[in-house]
């Protein structure tokens, strides 16, 4: 691990002045995810902002029946909230879905978000990884591609996001709050949060340099049946092949959102029109012209198989 | 830096880098807590902060002065073990022994975690209490590998301390 300065803050205020104050300082929260990349130099702040003491660790009930989420609450705590579990049980289902007991304990909302994806070539520094030196190439294309995205990819990269409970805020159209530099707040729609790789995958989402997550709000509840069904290649404790956040309701109409598949959560609101009409005629609108590789392609199958059996389990 | 580490402050003079697990290991020589992978896969490393388990190698220390640390050397010592540390020893729950200061910590806090009701991603009714079937403390243990395979043996041991027998 690189040689940085450390510094504790305990306001959102003094978190954004130390960012704009230290170039190269990163925030650190849970640190589950940044600690893994310091240690492997891959991530190489020269100042580390310990966020952890802001004070951004509740869960309010908003006026308009939503829910404010403070940056910092641990994931752990978030899907034991008993308003998620009863009002947002694909939030909770997705966030249980993730990491391990451990890393669920330290890991916050905000970081969640922040996180970076666990593509092989992404993490080893003897490859060719335009999102980690970008203009290097990437060594996923044409390599061992079975976890890679199928839609939404570019010829520079073809990394996905490995959250869970992303995928499940994209469904419920939450909304990310922020802290700028310059002291002014804004918010961001989690649709626009994550970015596709296009020819800069290094830049993964909407945030400015030095920008804090302060909290993630959720719209009121929408009702429905809420369903998170992830694949993977064990049972727990490991990364999506494929995951499916669905809130079905009873007339068969819904949202759907995907895991496993882009560099980022991936929705389309106009695919989901045809979601009464069963996977068989949702999924080809919702993965449009896919680009899977020769590892991959099955993951096509796989997303609509999944939502199938969503589907059918909700009748039964 | 002061680590209040099983119920006794220490003082301590780290380089920021140093991991939760580094400084418990290295530095007050607590070599209870096991390093694995370091990266926060395999749970040898997992102590207690403020009673919730954690990966300590993935954690650094500096980040959690103030905070409450629990080693497997603060549940229990061999005169007068854990019940979560005699169980293991009757279901002979490991074989080297190497994940097993992990696993112990961890299944002291799974249990903690059902008791308040905190859910997991095989819980049934995600407004229910969970029931402490074998699959939940598989699923909840599985931030905890053991290379020997003990498995079966330490969701026996885990059960007992619940007090169901399964």
């Amino acid at each position: 691990m690189r040689a940085f300065t450390y510094q504790r803050v305990s306001t959102p205020d003094e978190a954004v002045d130390a960012a704009r104050t230290h170039p190269g300082a990163k925030f650190v929260a849970g640190g589950t995810n940044l600690l893994d990349l310091m240690k492997l130099q891959i991530e190489t702040p020269m100042h580390l902002i310990d966020v952890n003491r802001l004070g951004l660790d509740s869960i309010e009930s908003m006026p308009d029946g939503g829910l404010r989420i403070g940056a910092l609450v641990r994931n752990t705590d978030l899907a034991a909230d008993p308003r998620v579990r009863r009002d947002y049980g694909v939030l909770a289902r997705a966030l249980l879905a993730g990491a391990s007991g451990q890393l669920r304990n330290r890991a916050t909302t905000a970081g969640n978000l922040l996180q970076r994806t666990r593509c092989p070539y992404f993490y080893d520094t003897n490859q060719a990884c335009n999102k980690r030196q970008p203009g290097s190439g990437c060594s996923a294309l044409g390599g061992y591609s079975r976890h890679h995205a199928i839609v939404g990819g570019s010829d520079a990269c073809i990394a996905v996001h490995p959250s869970d409970m992303a995928v499940a805020l994209r469904v419920l159209d939450a909304t990310v709050e922020t802290l700028r530099p310059d002291g002014s707040s804004r918010t961001i729609p989690i649709a626009q949060f994550h970015r596709l790789p296009g020819d800069t995958p290094h830049i993964e989402t909407a945030l400015d340099a030095g920008e804090l997550i302060t909290g993630v709000t959720l719209p009121a509840p929408v009702g429905g049946v809420h369903t998170y069904r992830k694949v993977r290649d064990r049972a727990s404790y490991a990364f999506a092949l494929v995951s499916v956040a669905a809130i079905v309701k009873d007339d068969g109409s819904g949202r759907i959102a995907l895991g496993g598949v882009a560099h980022k959560p991936w929705r389309d609101e106009q695919a989901e029109g045809s979601l009464a009409q069963g996977a068989a005629a949702v999924t080809p609108r919702l993965l449009a012209a896919p680009r899977p590789t020769s590892d991959n392609s099955f993951k096509v199958k796989l997303v609509e198989r999944t939502l199938a059996s969503i589907l059918a389990e909700r009748k039964s | 830096m002061r680590l209040k580490v099983n119920g006794v402050e220490r003082v301590l003079d780290l380089d920021p880098r140093t991991s939760l697990l580094d400084a418990l290991r290295e530095h007050l020589r607590l070599t209870g807590s096991k390093k694995g992978c370091d990266q926060g896969q395999c749970g040898a490393c997992t102590v207690l902060i403020d009673g919730r388990r954690t990966a300590s190698c993935l954690t650094l220390a500096v980040m959690h002065e103030g905070d409450d640390i629990v080693t497997i050397e603060g549940l229990g010592t061999p005169l007068n073990p854990h019940p979560m540390q005699a169980a293991f020893v009757a279901y002979d729950a490991f074989q080297c022994g190497y994940c097993t200061p992990g696993q112990i910590c961890s299944a002291v806090a799974v249990l903690a975690e059902i008791r308040s009701g905190i859910p997991s991603y095989v819980t049934a009714d995600l407004n229910a209490s969970s029931d402490l079937t074998p699959e939940e403390l598989r699923e909840r243990m599985s931030g905890n590998i053991c290379r020997c395979g003990a498995y079966s043996n330490i969701i026996e041991a885990i059960s007992d301390v619940a007090g169901r027998r399964v």
